[in-house]
C-alpha cells in the first residue's frame, strides 16, 4: 500500500547548475538513476523520504488487517489473509531495501517511525471494525495503492522502480482477492450485505483521500514531477481510481457514500463531492482515530523483541570468533 | 473409534498450531519473522484443511473443513496439549514450532506409504514443510541459548515449561491405533528415535539441557484441554458462528 503522495518532501538541493543541468538530461533520456551515480542532494532526500514513508506504510498497514487474522470466517480466508499480511511485510522488506542504497538503515528508518518523526499513510490510523474492512480494504485501498504504484514502476531511480514492479504485481492480487472478499458479502446474506456496505461508508473518503491534497494545494509536485519520480499528478491518479471503482461498486449493488457522484459525459469522467480536507489534515497530523495504537503497537513488538535481535547478534558474533580461532 | 477421528486429531494439531503462529503477525521481534512466522503458519493450516476435509468425508456426515474447524468446542477439540500453549515469548515459540516438527518429520516421511492417497500427498508436501520448520526453529533455538544471558534463560524457561507436554506426541489414541492398524496412519511411538536425535543436536548446540520429566501432561486427545483453548477457539469461531448458514 502506499502512503498519500509525499508528505513534506524537501526537495531543495545547492548543487551547481552544471551538475543539475547534466542529471536532468538523464533523467529526460530516461535513463534510470543507479546507487552510485552522482545524484542532486535534494533527489536522495526525496526518495529517502518517499520510500522509508512507503515502507513504513507497508509494515504499520500489516495491523488493520492483522486485527482480523485470528476471526476469520473460513480457513480458506484465514489463510488468504494472512498471505496477504505477510505480502505487506514482504513489500516494507523491499522497500527498505531500496531505501538502503541511498544510504540510510533499516534500523534508522525504524527509529524514525517509532518516535514519530517518519510518516506513513494515515489511511492505516482508521480501525477495521468488521469482517468487510477485509475485503474494503483490497479492495478500494490496495486498488488506489495500485494507481499510485504503477507509475512508480517507471520510477527514474532504479532500485526504487524495481522494488515497485514487484509489489504492484501482489497489490493487484490483493485488489481482485478484496473485491471476491466484497462480492462474497454483497451477494451473502442481508446482514453481510448490511455488513459490506457499512465498511465502504467508512472508507470511500479516506480511500480518496489517499491521493494527496488537489493539485492546486501541493507543494513539492513540480520538482518530483521534473526529476520522474512522480509521473502523475494527485488528481489525476484519483480521477483514474473513481472511474475505475463506481462500475465495480455498481455490480455490487453497493452505493458509494458521496450524493454528488454523477457521470460527467463532457470530460468523460465522474464528477465527485467535496473532500473533507480538515479531516484529512487532521489525520495526516497525527490526529487519525487509531494513530497512538498503531505506533504503540509497533514499538511494542520492537521493545519486546530487543532481546531476540540482541542474541541473534551475540550468537553470530561468538561463531564467528570460535570460527577465527579454528583458523 | 474410527479412523475419521485420529485424521480429526491431526488436523486439531495442525490448525491450532496454525492459529497460534499466526497470532504474532506483524508483532514479531523483527521484520524477518513477520513474514517466517506466518509462513510456517500457512503450511499449518494448509495440512489442516486437507485432513479436515479428509476426515469429514470418512466420517460420511457432511461436514465440510469449516463445519469442523468452527462448530466444535473445547471439549470436543482433539489436539495434543503442546500445540495449544501460548506464545508467551520468541522463545516459547520456537521451541514449541522444533518439538512439533521434529515429531512431524518423521511421521510424514513414513506416511508417504499410507494405505490412503490423501493421507499420501499431504505428508510429501508436508514433510518437506516440516524439515524447513525444524531447520527455522532449531537454529533459533540455538542463537538464543547460545545467544546472551537474557535469551539463554529465556531459552531454558521454555524448555522447563514445554519439555512436559513432549510425551503426549508419542501417544496413540484409540481412533489412532485404528488408523494405524488400516495402515492410514504411522504409529505414533515410532518417532521417538528420530525426534529424539533432532532434539539432541539442536540442544547439545543450544547449549541446554534435557530435563528429566517426572510427569507428562496428557489429555488433549480426550477432550482434556488446558484453560488456553476455549478462549482461542472463541476468538476464532466468533465471526462464523455469528452468522450461522452464511458463506463466506
Ligand atoms: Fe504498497
Ligand atoms: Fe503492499
Ligand atoms: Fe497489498
Amino acid at each position: 500500500m502506499y502512503s498519500q503522495g509525499l508528505i513534506g518532501a524537501d526537495g531543495r538541493t545547492t548543487e551547481s547548475e552544471e551538475f543539475l543541468a547534466r542529471f536532468q538530461a538523464r533523467i529526460d533520456a530516461e535513463e534510470k538513476i543507479e546507487p552510485n551515480d552522482a545524484m542532486p542532494e535534494g533527489y536522495r532526500r526525496t526518495l529517502v523520504r518517499q520510500i522509508g514513508q512507503h515502507a513504513h506504510s507497508e509494515i504499520v498497514g500489516m495491523l488493520p488487517e492483522g486485527n482480523w487474522i485470528t476471526r476469520a470466517p473460513s480457513l480458506r480466508r484465514k489463510a488468504a489473509l494472512l498471505a496477504k499480511v505477510q505480502d505487506e511485510g514482504g513489500h516494507g522488506l523491499y522497500l527498505y531495501c531500496a531505501a538502503e542504497t541511498l544510504g540510510v538503515s533499516r534500523e534508522e528508518m525504524t527509529e524514525e517511525l517509532l518516535s514519530g518523526k517518519a510518516k506513513y499513510s494515515s489511511i492505516f490510523n482508521y480501525p477495521t471494525l468488521s469482517w468487510a474492512d477485509m475485503g474494503i480494504i483490497g479492495w478500494l485501498v490496495d486498488g488506489a495503492a495500485i494507481m499510485n504504484q504503477i507509475p512508480l514502476c517507471r520510477c527514474s531511480y532504479g532500485p526504487y522502480a524495481r522494488a515497485m514492479i514487484r509489489v504492484c504485481k501482489e497489490e493487484s492480487f490483493h485488489q481482485r482477492q478484496g473485491y471476491e472478499l466484497c462480492m462474497s458479502l454483497a451477494f451473502g446474506t442481508p446482514e453481510q450485505k448490511a455488513m459490506v456496505q457499512d465498511a465502504l461508508n467508512r472508507w470511500w473518503w479516506p480511500s480518496i483521500m489517499m491521493f494527496g491534497p488537489h493539485d492546486a494545494d501541493s507543494q513539492n509536485s513540480d520538482q518530483s514531477m521534473a526529476w520522474k519520480i512522480k509521473r502523475f499528478s494527485n488528481d489525476e491518479l484519483r480521477q483514474k481510481f473513481i472511474d475505475a471503482t463506481v462500475p465495480q461498486a455498481e455490480y455490487l449493488g453497493l452505493t458509494l457514500p458521496d450524493p454528488d457522484l454523477k457521470w460527467n459525459e463532457a470530460k468523460g469522467g465522474y464528477d465527485h463531492g467535496p473532500i473533507d480536507w480538515s479531516e484529512f489534515w487532521r489525520v495526516v497530523k497525527g490526529q487519525g482515530p487509531m494513530a497512538r495504537d498503531r505506533i504503540k503497537a509497533r514499538k511494542k513488538a520492537w521493545d519486546e523483541g530487543a532481546w531476540v535481535r540482541e542474541a541473534a547478534l551475540a550468537h553470530a558474533e561468538k561463531r564467528q570468533a570460535r570460527k577465527m580461532a579454528a583458523e | 473409534m474410527a479412523v475419521w477421528e485420529a485424521l480429526l486429531e491431526l488436523a486439531d494439531d495442525h490448525l491450532v498450531l496454525g492459529h497460534r503462529l499466526s497470532e504474532w503477525c506483524g508483532h514479531a521481534p523483527m521484520l524477518e519473522e513477520d513474514l517466517a512466522l506466518p509462513n510456517m503458519a500457512l503450511d499449518l493450516i494448509g495440512s489442516a484443511r486437507t485432513l479436515y476435509d479428509l476426515a469429514g468425508t470418512l466420517e460420511g456426515k457432511g461436514r465440510d473443513e469449516d463445519a469442523l474447524a468452527y462448530f466444535r468446542g473445547e471439549r470436543d477439540y482433539r489436539n495434543c496439549l503442546l500445540v495449544e500453549r501460548p506464545n508467551e515469548d520468541f522463545a516459547h515459540t520456537v521451541l514449541r514450532q522444533l518439538y512439533f516438527a521434529a515429531f512431524m518429520k518423521p511421521y510424514w516421511d513414513r506416511a508417504m506409504t499410507s494405505t490412503n492417497a490423501v493421507v499420501q500427498g499431504v505428508a510429501g508436501k508436508a514433510g518437506k514443510e516440516m524439515a524447513y520448520h525444524i531447520r527455522h526453529a532449531g537454529e533459533w533455538v540455538i542463537r538464543l541459548g547460545d545467544g546472551t544471558e537474557e535469551s539463554a534463560r529465556r531459552m531454558a524457561d521454555a524448555v522447563e515449561a514445554l519439555s512436559i507436554y513432549v510425551d503426549e506426541l508419542f501417544d496413540s489414541s484409540d481412533a489412532a491405533q485404528d488408523a494405524e492398524k488400516a495402515g492410514v496412519l504411522p504409529v505414533r511411538a515410532e518417532m521417538r528415535e528420530a525426534f529424539d536425535a533432532v532434539i539432541a543436536d539442536v540442544f547439545s548446540q543450544a547449549l541446554l539441557t534435557q530435563p528429566d520429566v517426572a510427569y507428562g501432561q496428557r489429555g488433549g486427545r480426550t477432550g482434556q484441554h488446558g484453560e488456553g483453548l476455549g478462549h482461542l477457539l472463541a476468538e476464532m469461531q466468533s465471526l462464523h458462528r455469528a452468522h450461522p448458514g452464511a458463506t463466506w
